[in-house]
């Protein structure tokens, strides 16, 4: 089954790390990323941009565009992982190793229903 | 990230919110500092042992009050009788703190903290300093390494700033809507300051400073989360991401200026561009222009060229041709000369410069752009007369080190007698 592991953490407390601190807790996770990709069990990743570069559709008729995210929460949605994995246990030891690497913040687990892996590439 | 390092990152961001909600209940800058230092010792020694608050600021707000509340009652207490009234009074305001620390004072908080550095009678640089120390927390001996200082003099500049702050009337109501406009604007400005403070760094100190830039950045940030519909504040952060983004470009080795055309574009930081220009396409939804968003407009058309060839001159024109309007200086019509000398050559540029040479008669960038129209018409010496005067005003001027992104270009123009006079 593929997971979806959602990032949020305090924005302002992420944006306040060094250049050096965001490097090392990169470096950190791309360790846990290499050992899934390895297994085959990686699929997209993605940081998000700070939240003030995002833009909200309300789908109200007319749909309405509000500068900023969807929700104003002491913690921000701030990226994601898809992961394959057997059932919930290993959704959560992979997101334990993430949250070693990157403390702070919580991590949001959802099986994913529908995915389509796209091509997109960067 | 160790403990001590995510309690710094924690104590950082929460500073401009802990610190502005200690000013307003205070009311005195130099109660709300050391009762925002009280409160840092306490996290310091709670944290590692508690685990961290779940929200750092207000952990920092409540305790911060109250340890200076206990010691204004403790001094209370050796001068006098023990006052029972107020005693009872804090109670209430604990709840009424509490209740409003949810609530959207933070927005102003901050806003009135960032508004208090930029006192008109401050100078600027003052103004900066100020902003640096109180609302960013950097330590004098950071400040006045940014500054080329010594740490003595940065010290009597901050607090010669602050009891000039002190005595200002800043009003602790909440600003009403032109109030709070005002306000913005002068924030953004310093803000704007605080940045090419940084930017504006020779290549020798470029290092040092640039944390300025950042620093500069993570402001704008804050007050564009803080006013997310403000198409200015979005053009203000495009303008500084763009920029900064470039930074890993703009010197060689040895430190010396590598001009915009010469720059590797593959060492420019993408995921700052990028941000920069989401931002400036949600500004421009807006439709309510500004300088910031058209100085970022031009920033961005550079960004978005891959080879300085491709950069759309005609369109970069039309930009400081609305920036003329907005901010009408002869700095941005000379800017705009360059982009016109791309167009339609340089005979134009230089018929577009001539009306400006009284006005700019001290000015580095003039001579540099004139000499390098005439130049190009191959009126040689008198591009030379225009180089040495260029070079005599590049080393003795201080301007020269408030040079910025888009005059780079202007630069490199003059560059080859540049480098011989020993740049």
């Amino acid at each position: 089954m593929l997971y979806a592991i959602l990032c949020y953490h305090d924005e302002d407390t992420v944006g306040s790390w060094t250049k050096e601190q965001d490097a090392a807790v990169m470096q950190k996770l791309t360790v846990v990323q290499d050992k899934l990709t390895k297994q085959g069990r990686l699929g997209p990743v993605a940081r998000l941009l700070p939240t003030t570069a995002a833009t909200t559709l309300r789908k109200e008729d007319p749909p309405l565009v509000l500068d900023g995210p969807f929700a104003e929460t002491k913690e921000q949605l701030l990226g994601f992982y898809v992961v394959d994995c057997k059932n919930l246990d290993e959704a959560l030891d992979v997101a334990r190793d993430l949250g070693k690497a990157n403390p702070g913040g919580a991590y949001e687990i959802r099986p994913v229903g529908h995915f389509t892996p796209g091509g997109v590439k960067p | 990230m160790t403990d001590t390092a995510w309690i710094d990152a924690a104590l950082t961001s929460a500073r401009p919110q802990a610190v502005g909600a200690l000013l307003r209940y205070f009311r005195n800058l130099d109660t709300a500092e050391e009762a925002y230092q009280n409160a840092c010792l306490r996290a310091l020694k709670s944290w590692p042992q508690n685990g961290p608050p779940r929200d750092p600021a207000a952990w920092l707000i409540m305790v911060g009050r109250n340890v200076a509340i206990d010691d204004i009652r403790r001094s209370k207490k050796q001068e006098a009788l023990p006052d029972d009234e107020a005693i009872s009074d804090l109670d209430d305001a604990e709840e009424q703190l509490a209740e409003r620390l949810d609530g959207s004072h933070y927005r102003d908080d901050i806003l009135r903290l960032l508004f208090i550095c930029c006192h008109p009678d401050l100078p600027a640089t003052q103004q900066i300093a100020l902003a640096l120390r109180i609302v960013s927390g950097l330590t004098v001996k950071q400040i006045a390494r940014a500054f080329l200082v010594s740490e003595a003099a940065m010290e009597q500049r901050i607090t010669r700033a602050k009891a000039r702050v002190a005595d200002a009337d800043v009003p602790f109501e909440t600003p009403g809507a032109v109030e709070r406009s005002e306000r913005l604007t002068s924030v953004a400005a310093m803000i704007y300051l605080i940045f090419n403070e940084g930017y504006s760094a020779s290549g020798d100190t470029a290092e040092i400073r640039s944390p300025l830039c950042e620093e500069a950045i993570r402001l704008a940030r804050l007050l564009l989360r803080l006013f997310q519909s403000e198409p200015e504040i979005m053009g203000l952060t495009a303008l500084l991401l763009i920029q900064h983004a470039r930074a890993p470009a703009r010197f060689d080795a040895d430190g010396a200026v590598i001009l915009l055309d010469d720059q590797d574009r593959s060492l420019w930081n993408k995921s700052l561009i990028a941000e920069g220009l989401a931002l400036i396409d949600k500004a421009m939804r807006h439709r309510r222009s500004g300088p910031y968003q058209v100085q970022a407009a031009i920033a961005a058309l550079h960004a978005r060229a891959e080879k300085p060839e491709d950069t759309d001159w005609t369109q970069i024109d039309l930009l400081y041709g609305a920036l003329e309007i907005m901010q009408p200086s002869p700095v941005v019509t000379l800017n705009r000369a360059v982009a016109v000398s791309k167009v339609r050559g340089p005979q134009a540029g230089l018929d577009m410069i001539e009306p400006l040479a009284q006005r700019l008669s001290n000015y580095f960038h003039f001579f540099g752009v004139r000499g390098a129209f005439l130049m190009q018409l191959g009126r040689n010496d008198e591009a030379r007369t225009a180089f040495d005067r260029a070079i005599a005003l590049a080393n003795t001027s201080a301007e020269a080190a408030h040079i910025r992104m888009h005059l780079d270009r202007l630069q490199r123009d003059s560059q080859p007698r540049g480098k011989k006079a020993g740049k």
